[in-house]
């Protein structure tokens, strides 16, 4: 436990470059969270109109998951490693991002065509039916209800993300992975796991930010509706007593 | 392609180190996560402890694991003791949760008329249950495989011998063919242990498909009375 209390020491003790505002781990946080929003906003930009048409029409779904299930095979540190080579190590970020939302799309991606297709389809038959457009359908009907598992899939995606946003700095780029790797490379053990705390603590914060959002977010009704627990359905009718035979 | 001519004993030898890393992982997540996630269905108690501490392992970082775990429970970083073990905790953490939703999907009719004919609990279990819940639980090792495999790259970063040296070796190397070589090889051992699960599911589960066409036909049925 001692080395825990030696990286919770690092960690509180850090070095202020001279003439900036904040310290190096400040600096380092800053570059971890926006390597992860900016792939999080490209990825959801991406994968969220592409899940809401599988979703809506019903085609290429069987594409999608092959794609991902692909996908998922890649490993991360290869891509960003060939990438980094393919466009220069000077423009590292731009091999970092590809690889991070290449990461998040398939989660995101399931996410969005799984929440539309878990609705009853007897709810858009009756959408349908009281005359709404197609379009209406999606706005109205489709996406608050698939709602839930949106924000489940986006939330998958931005663990990953920020879990692999650590191998940035193997690239050369900033991030907490600098603190993993630099402690490694120089035998430094409450560096090396000072960045290993604060990565996990980075990713535990952040997931319960999205279990917070995903309670906000969701419209009244499908909360109601998504609150049935477990083992509450009777596994067969309930004996009917002395009702009146008709 | 000189290199590759060059260097093909080095490739299997790393892939076949890679093999021996991934393997054991998958194994213990399926062993270890059967009687939790038998826990987590039966109790509600259990359910909500288990199911949010594998919430939890299951959000920590990989890279951060590996630093972070030997040094608690006092282990040298540099032993594939240490891989091991940090990926069989994701594959516990993800396969519990598996286990758990499989056997909370096997129809409840089906465990009564079970009890009804007499099994005890214990051969319930293991000839009603297990069975039934095996279709999910394999998915959920498929997903876990492919993950371990790409994830066992990671390893290298921290000394521990893998494909993930060859990513390491090319970009130190400025060598593109060595990481494609690399990635490839990840790609082909986790589709072959995927096509070795799907297989011998179809071996041990030979009943999988005629539910499958029975269930369509039962959809069909409902939606033709609904």
């Amino acid at each position: 436990m001692n080395l825990f209390w030696d990286a919770i020491v690092w960690i509180f003790t850090p070095v202020w470059p001279r003439g900036t505002i904040v310290n190096t781990v400040v600096q380092r946080l800053g570059e971890h969270i926006l390597y992860t929003v900016i792939s999080l906003v490209v990825a959801i930009v991406i994968a969220v109109p592409i899940g809401y048409y599988i979703g809506h029409s019903g085609r290429g779904r069987q594409i999608a998951i092959g794609l991902s299930g692909a996908a998922r095979a890649l490993p991360s540190l290869g891509l960003l490693t060939i990438l980094a080579l393919a466009i220069g190590v000077g423009r590292a970020e731009i091999a970092a991002v590809f690889v991070f939302v290449l990461l998040g799309v398939p989660s995101i991606l399931a996410g969005a065509y799984a929440g539309l297709e878990a609705i009853d389809r007897r709810t858009i038959d009756a959408a349908r039916a009281v005359g709404m457009s197609e379009w209406q359908i999606l706005t109205k009907v489709e996406i608050p209800l698939g709602l839930p598992l949106l924000l489940g899939g986006i939330r998958n995606a931005a663990l990953q993300i920020v879990a692999t946003a650590t191998l940035a700095s193997y690239v050369g780029l900033g991030g907490f992975g600098i603190y993993i790797f630099g402690g490694i490379q120089s035998h430094d053990i409450p560096q090396l796991v000072g960045g290993a705390l604060l990565v996990a603590v980075l990713a535990l914060v952040l997931d319960g930010l999205f279990a917070l959002l995903q309670k906000f977010a969701v419209p009244h009704g499908v909360a109601v509706a998504m609150a049935k627990s477990v083992r509450t359905r009777p596994s067969r009718p309930t004996a009917v007593v002395g009702t009146p035979i008709s | 392609m000189n290199w590759l001519f060059n260097n093909l004993d080095l490739v299997l030898r790393l892939s076949l180190e890679h093999l021996q890393l991934s393997i054991p992982p998958i194994l213990i997540g399926f062993v270890v996560a059967l009687p939790l996630g038998w826990l987590a269905h039966r109790f509600r108690v259990t359910r909500g402890i288990l199911l949010t501490v594998v919430g939890l392992l299951y959000t920590i970082p990989s890279l951060a694991l590996l630093v972070a775990l030997p040094t608690a429970i006092g282990l040298p970083i540099i032993v594939p003791t240490n891989v091991i073990t940090c990926l069989s905790i994701y594959a516990v953490a993800l396969m519990v949760r598996t286990t758990a939703d499989a056997l909370d999907a096997v129809d409840p009719d089906v465990i009564q008329s079970a009890t009804a004919v007499g099994y005890s609990a214990w051969g319930r279990f293991w000839r009603v249950e297990f069975p039934l819940a095996g279709p999910v639980m394999l998915a959920g090792l498929r997903v876990v495989t492919v993950s371990t495999v790409s994830l066992v790259t990671v390893g290298s970063l921290v000394g521990v011998p893998s494909l993930g040296n060859l990513f390491i070796d090319g970009l130190q190397r400025n060598i593109p063919l060595e990481i494609a070589t690399g990635i490839v090889m990840v790609v082909v051992i986790a589709l072959a242990l995927d096509a070795l699960l799907v297989l011998l599911g179809r071996f041990i589960m030979p009943w999988t498909r005629v539910v499958k066409a029975s269930r369509n036909r039962a959809v069909e049925f409902e939606a033709a009375t609904a």
